[in-house]
């Protein structure tokens, strides 16, 4: 199938990704040949088989609900690349 | 002492341990030097750690060093993916089989190198430069777990443990001459490894020997409520169980494995593991697998599509590194995620988002998904008429550093033996099975139906108690030396 610079500009966006003109260029050629080669699966005849998501059939898995300790806020807010005591800091998204 | 030391197995250096013939800090100090030795040549820790050590506790691996691939979660030690968008890291937890290996007396070694979230078959794609063969430091030691596969032959630890989504455990232990297993699909706890494509993901040992990968497994398996796909079984005594017996073993050889593409003299030491279990009273016989050339699109469609959507945690906001070029929120995404993933990464990530995208979801990830049904039944069939199937690891020995990455699709069919494995959630193990003209080694692939992990793991060591190649170090072959 043909891969066009917009449809990678598209997919980029639901990706939340931004790539430059180079690399865009790049990577449009590259889909197009591997989602030329992934064409091969039409090949194949599905026609009637269901997907199959996990190969072992492991139902919903259920517990007792039970209490018990969480993460201490200032331990996980270790990690954050910008915080405070309290929060996740990042740009103002609502004016 | 120290020279003897690293050539051991980890089981025979657990028992030297248990019997006062070296000391724990002997292992420790014989473990460090050689990494002292390796680590600028061949590049496979990414953080080193410096263990005290402990007194010797139950268990046949106590006491004996390994190390971690760096995408397996270690409280209080960086975690990194080989990311630069996870730099700085650092897990607030363990992942439930750091807690099992640390009760059953493991001493960690650190951190390994792999490729960049576990995507790629070179190592070559990690933010902390790529790792060396230590057979030949001009090639790949395969990946993504190339670290771990490159530690164990180069002799700095006694095993490793890895993670294997299409091959990731058992392409670079073949390319490495070590002996690497992917267990049954549920049976490892994925609690704390991070993901790349969870309905694939499953860690798994890197050893010199089959005896010591049961060790590892025995320790590694289990259910554990915090990993929704592990299954509920009877867990241990693999180890025990390998007698090495094979007699009446039925092993199907899948002509379709044996075809174009596969690399003479691959084929023939490959094909060499059938005779030796034969003459241990194994039953070969040939058979059809037509398969085979829907199982490297139906991979990378499955993968990526899960890769893109557990990759969309890395953010810049809650961990890791940010983009300090950014003006307002969705510019902090992307130009953290931009800047922050390598071009394997965002290859897969654009790759994965586009067979989930509208329009083109049914005639990509569902085809795949539909695929996947048809692959697993193939192998339900197959496993009907036999024990254990045997395939090469890989179509030819380790690449030179550089002649994969230019093309990504080749990269992805070099894959071909491994991939559907994953998909059918089976066993798979790599065995060291010989050289090429050029002293690389070569790996056979053996693989179990569900839950078959003994099986193979005895085929495995029944083949290694009539050959030496396991046992064979890098030096031996102008690599570097141990």
């Amino acid at each position: 199938m043909k891969i066009t610079e917009e449809l990678v500009d598209y997919v980029a966006i639901l990706s939340r990704l931004k790539p430059d003109e180079e690399e865009r260029a790049r990577i449009t050629a590259e889909l197009e040949k591997i989602v030329s080669y992934m064409d091969v699966l039409n090949a194949l005849d599905t026609e009637g088989i269901e997907p199959l998501s996990h190969v072992f059939p492991v139902k919903n898995v259920l517990r007792e609900d039970a209490v018990e300790p969480s993460f201490l806020r200032e331990e996980l807010l270790k990690n954050a690349p910008v915080g405070d005591e309290e929060a996740f800091l990042v740009p103002k998204a609502v004016e | 002492m120290d020279m003897e030391l690293t050539r051991l197995t980890a089981l025979e250096l657990g028992a030297a341990l248990k019997k006062g013939e070296a000391s724990p800090a002997d292992a420790i100090a014989a473990a460090q030097e050689r990494i002292s030795a390796c680590q600028d040549t061949n590049n496979a820790f990414i953080t080193p750690a410096s263990p005290s050590p402990a007194p010797i506790g139950d268990g046949p691996l106590a006491g004996v060093p390994m190390a971690l691939k760096d995408n397996i979660c270690t409280k209080g030690v960086q975690t990194s993916c080989a990311s630069r968008i996870l730099g700085g890291f650092i897990p607030p937890y363990n992942a439930t089989i750091v807690e099992r290996l640390s009760a059953a007396g493991s001493v960690s070694m650190g951190k390994l190198n792999m490729d960049e979230f576990a995507m790629g078959s070179t190592s070559e794609t990690s933010f902390y430069g790529p790792t060396r063969n230590p057979w030949d430091l001009s090639r790949i030691p395969g990946g993504s777990s190339g670290g771990s596969a490159a530690a164990v032959a180069a002799g700095e630890v006694w095993y490793a443990i890895g993670s294997d989504t299409g091959g990731s455990i058992r392409q670079p232990a073949a390319y490495c001459g070590v002996t690497g297993m992917k267990p049954t699909y549920g049976t490892v706890s994925r609690y704390g490894l991070i993901a790349y494509a969870s309905s694939l993901d499953q860690m798994g040992p890197i050893a010199r020997s089959a005896a010591d990968c049961a060790a590892v497994l025995d320790i590694m398996q289990g259910r554990d409520p915090r990993d929704g796909t592990s299954l509920e079984g009877h867990y241990g005594g693999l180890l025990p169980s390998l007698t090495g017996d094979v007699r009446g073993l039925k092993i199907g050889v899948p002509a379709d494995c044996f075809g174009q593409g596969l690399d003479s003299e691959v084929r023939k030491a490959v094909l060499a593991v059938a005779h030796v279990l034969k003459s241990r009273g194994a039953l070969v016989e040939e058979f059809s697998l037509p398969i085979m050339e829907y199982v490297v699109p139906a991979y990378y469609i499955i993968a990526c599509a899960e890769a893109s959507s557990n990759l969309s945690r890395f953010d810049g906001v809650k961990y890791g590194w940010r983009s300090p070029k950014y003006e307002d929120l969705s510019g902090l995404y992307a130009r953290t995620r931009t800047e922050g993933f390598g071009s394997e990464v965002k290859r897969r990530i654009l790759l994965g988002t586009f067979v989930l995208s509208t329009g083109y979801y049914d005639a990509y990830y569902k085809k795949a998904l539909q695929a996947k049904a048809v692959i697993t039944k193939a192998y339900d069939e197959a496993f009907q008429k036999y024990d254990v199937l045997l395939t090469p690891t890989t179509p030819t020995t380790a690449p030179k550093l550089g002649e994969s990455l230019g093309d990504p699709l080749k990269m992805y069919l070099s894959d071909i033996y491994t991939v559907p494995v994953n998909l059918a959630g089976l066993p798979g193990i790599s065995i060291p099975c010989g050289f090429d003209s050029q002293g690389l080694p070569i790996g056979a692939q053996l693989i179990g139906p569900p839950l078959g992990d003994g099986i193979i793991l005895n085929a495995a060591h029944a083949f290694q108690q009539e050959t030496e190649y396991h046992k064979k170090a890098p030096a031996e072959k102008g690599g570097v030396s141990l």
